[in-house]
């Protein structure tokens, strides 16, 4: 099935409908360039098309290509601009689904923009109606292209020296509950949490400007907590303040006020869009700003294996678009994420070039070029008796995130973070002795719980949550072949 | 108060044995380790006083409890914290900080609030230790 069958010359040219295929979508001999962008699509066809001329399809429509064959094509050195199938592999395990590696020249696209880029790679495609199902799984952006953008706006080592932290996971926790609480209230769970121990706090992805509390009660507030609890402990703190709101002016006018009143951190929704993130990306480098992002919404396009964009694939525009944090899964919690899969996202975030993986779901060997890492944040269902299976998955450049572990310690506020703090250093203390952590993880914890109450306390509240469920995206390659691309 | 900068802060003060297992770690991951003292530890105040250079070609962590050791004996009053420095591509800084050595009472800080505009306040972080001249702070000669 693997040759070509493109029609070359005056014949291509006629007037009238082609298979994709025919038209030059699908080159089997085509070698990507180095500077190629590349996408890998799990194409599902309706049943009785042909997988070629499906993936060769899934290249028009991202591209070039209409319906019908057009005369105008001629205007233009069109055979440079059709984006090129060059391989189709049969899933494993997956009867009808198929893996379309699909390569577009670097001129199709714009520089720096997420949206133009977004826009042709899955702007048209997922609808169309010879195919069941279309997923993004993975991309090659080429060196070329990854130099167009400004990346991180702080970046880990930057958060780091600037926070003063290094050598552990930071630690922080988001408000809970998450809506209702009056300003003054909800600063009070910010001082507590951070005097406790924790390094930073966080609004929720829906706290913007509610009646129960408009965004500048909270803004003062959270401030008022975090001065106190950095004169309190000595340390540098600070709390996401969410500036997310209806429109780009009310958004810079919130992080505007967030320096004025000396925030070291804002935060987004990633539903704000691309372009309102590379803003605020922006905005954040020239204001020494470091930029949280709450992946808000994206388990809509990302979970359900068939459909959709994939997770790797946000994350890679994230890292592009400018954010300093992105949530990016813990494993062990309470939300979505096999530990394969997860692993290979935070190498994304982390790893300065990422070796082609299938076993973590990584397809592509991506350079990146020394743009700034992305700190990838594990929030959601953990606490502090699973903090050597967290170190363990996730390593040390992460912020864990423990809000109902926190809050909900039967002591108190201040209690749970000291809780997690004391639970966290004497983890990473036991890792830097040389102990097997991972496996001497409950009794490492009971230890640092002999002179530590509030460990003590959480260990016997949370002992036995944990989150079982099987996964529903997760990679389809075993750890062993090594296909080259 | 305690000051909890620094990776360890929140555990009992470390034992030399418990620093050099620490040390050791960093000196196998090819990191230089730093001894740095202050008396002013606000959380702001990034450069504490050099003692000595980083220890960049060290391979034993006896040889840096040798040097704390040494520090101790000048600066034990004041806090004294140790740093391991990475300076491969892409991270080209400090890699773990702990601290070592604290006066033994630690003041800690006041907060300032300066009424502003509108609700708007500034914060100032202030060290009590500060009111003294440097050297004459925390009891010291």
């Amino acid at each position: 099935m693997n040759e070509s069958v493109t029609i070359r010359g005056k014949d291509r040219y006629k007037s009238g409908v082609m298979e994709y295929k025919k038209m030059g979508y699908w080159e089997p001999d085509y070698e990507p360039k180095d500077t190629d962008i590349i996408a890998l699509f799990r194409v599902t066809p309706q049943d009785g098309v042909d997988p070629i001329e499906a993936s060769a399809a899934v290249a028009g429509e991202s591209s070039t290509a209409t319906w019908t064959v057009v005369w105008t094509d001629r205007l233009t050195a069109a055979e440079k601009y059709r984006a090129k199938c060059y391989r189709v592999d049969p899933v494993p395990n997956s009867p009808g689904q198929f893996f379309a590696y699909i390569a577009y020249d670097l001129d199709l696209f714009e520089n720096g923009s997420i949206a133009n880029l977004s826009a042709s790679i899955i702007g048209n495609v997922f609808g169309f109606k010879p195919l069941k199902a279309l997923r993004l799984e993975d991309m090659r952006l080429p060196v070329a292209y990854v130099k167009t953008f400004q990346g991180p706006a702080t970046g880990i080592v930057v958060e780091r020296e600037r926070m003063d932290k290094f050598g552990r996971p930071l630690l922080g926790a988001t408000v809970k509950p998450k809506l209702g609480l009056s300003g003054r209230n909800y600063g009070r769970v910010v001082y507590e949490a951070l005097k406790g121990g924790l390094d930073f706090t966080k609004d929720d992805e829906n706290i913007n400007s509610q009646p129960f509390m408009h965004w500048r009660e909270r803004f003062l507030y959270c401030m008022e907590a975090v001065n106190k609890a950095q004169a309190a402990s000595g340390e540098i703190k600070g709390t996401y303040l969410n500036v997310t709101a209806g429109t780009m002016e009310e958004m810079y006018e919130r992080a505007e006020f967030a320096k004025q009143l000396g925030s070291v951190i804002i935060m987004i929704d990633l539903v704000i869009g691309y372009t309102a993130i590379q803003s605020m990306a922006k905005w954040a480098r020239r204001n020494d700003m470091i930029l949280h992002l709450h992946r808000a919404g994206h388990s809509t396009y990302t979970r359900q294996r068939n459909h959709g964009v994939s997770f790797r694939v946000i994350t890679k525009w994230m890292r592009l678009a400018g954010v300093d944090h992105i949530h990016a899964g813990t494993v062990v919690g309470k939300l979505e994420g096999d530990p394969a899969t997860t692993k290979g996202y935070y190498d994304i975030c982390r790893e300065d070039f990422n070796p082609m993986q299938l076993e973590h779901g990584v397809f592509f060997d991506q350079n990146w070029a020394s743009l700034n890492k992305l700190m990838p944040v594990a929030s959601g269902g953990i606490h502090a008796g699973q903090m050597h299976q967290l170190l363990d998955h996730l390593g040390e450049d992460v912020v864990l995130q423990f809000g109902g572990g926190t809050i909900g310690h039967p002591m108190g506020i201040q209690a749970g973070a000291t809780a997690n703090r004391v639970a966290l250093e004497a983890m990473i203390f036991a890792r830097n002795e040389g102990r097997d952590y991972l496996h001497e993880g409950e009794e490492i914890l009971a230890k640092a719980a002999a002179t530590c109450t509030p460990l003590k306390a959480a260990l016997e509240t949370w002992k036995n949550v944990t989150f079982n469920y099987e996964s529903t995206d997760m990679p389809d390659y075993a750890p062993t072949p090594s296909v080259s691309v | 108060m305690r000051v909890t900068q620094g990776c360890f802060s929140f555990l009992p003060d470390l034992t030399d044995e418990q620093i050099t297992s620490q040390v050791q770690y960093a000196l196998g991951k090819g990191w230089a380790v730093n001894i740095e003292f202050t008396d002013d530890p606000h959380p702001r105040n990034t450069y504490w006083e050099m003692w000595g250079l980083p220890m960049f070609d060290l391979q034993d962590a006896a040889g840096v409890l040798m040097e704390l050791n040494e520090c101790r004996k000048i600066y034990g009053d004041r806090y004294i914290r140790l740093s391991a420095f990475d300076s491969s591509p892409g991270w080209e800084s400090v890699r773990l900080s702990f601290i070592v050595n604290r006066p033994k009472e630690e003041p800690g800080f006041r907060l300032e609030r300066q009424e502003s505009d509108g609700r708007n306040t500034r914060y100032t972080t202030k060290s009590y230790a500060v009111d003294r001249p440097e050297g004459r702070r925390y009891g010291g000669s």
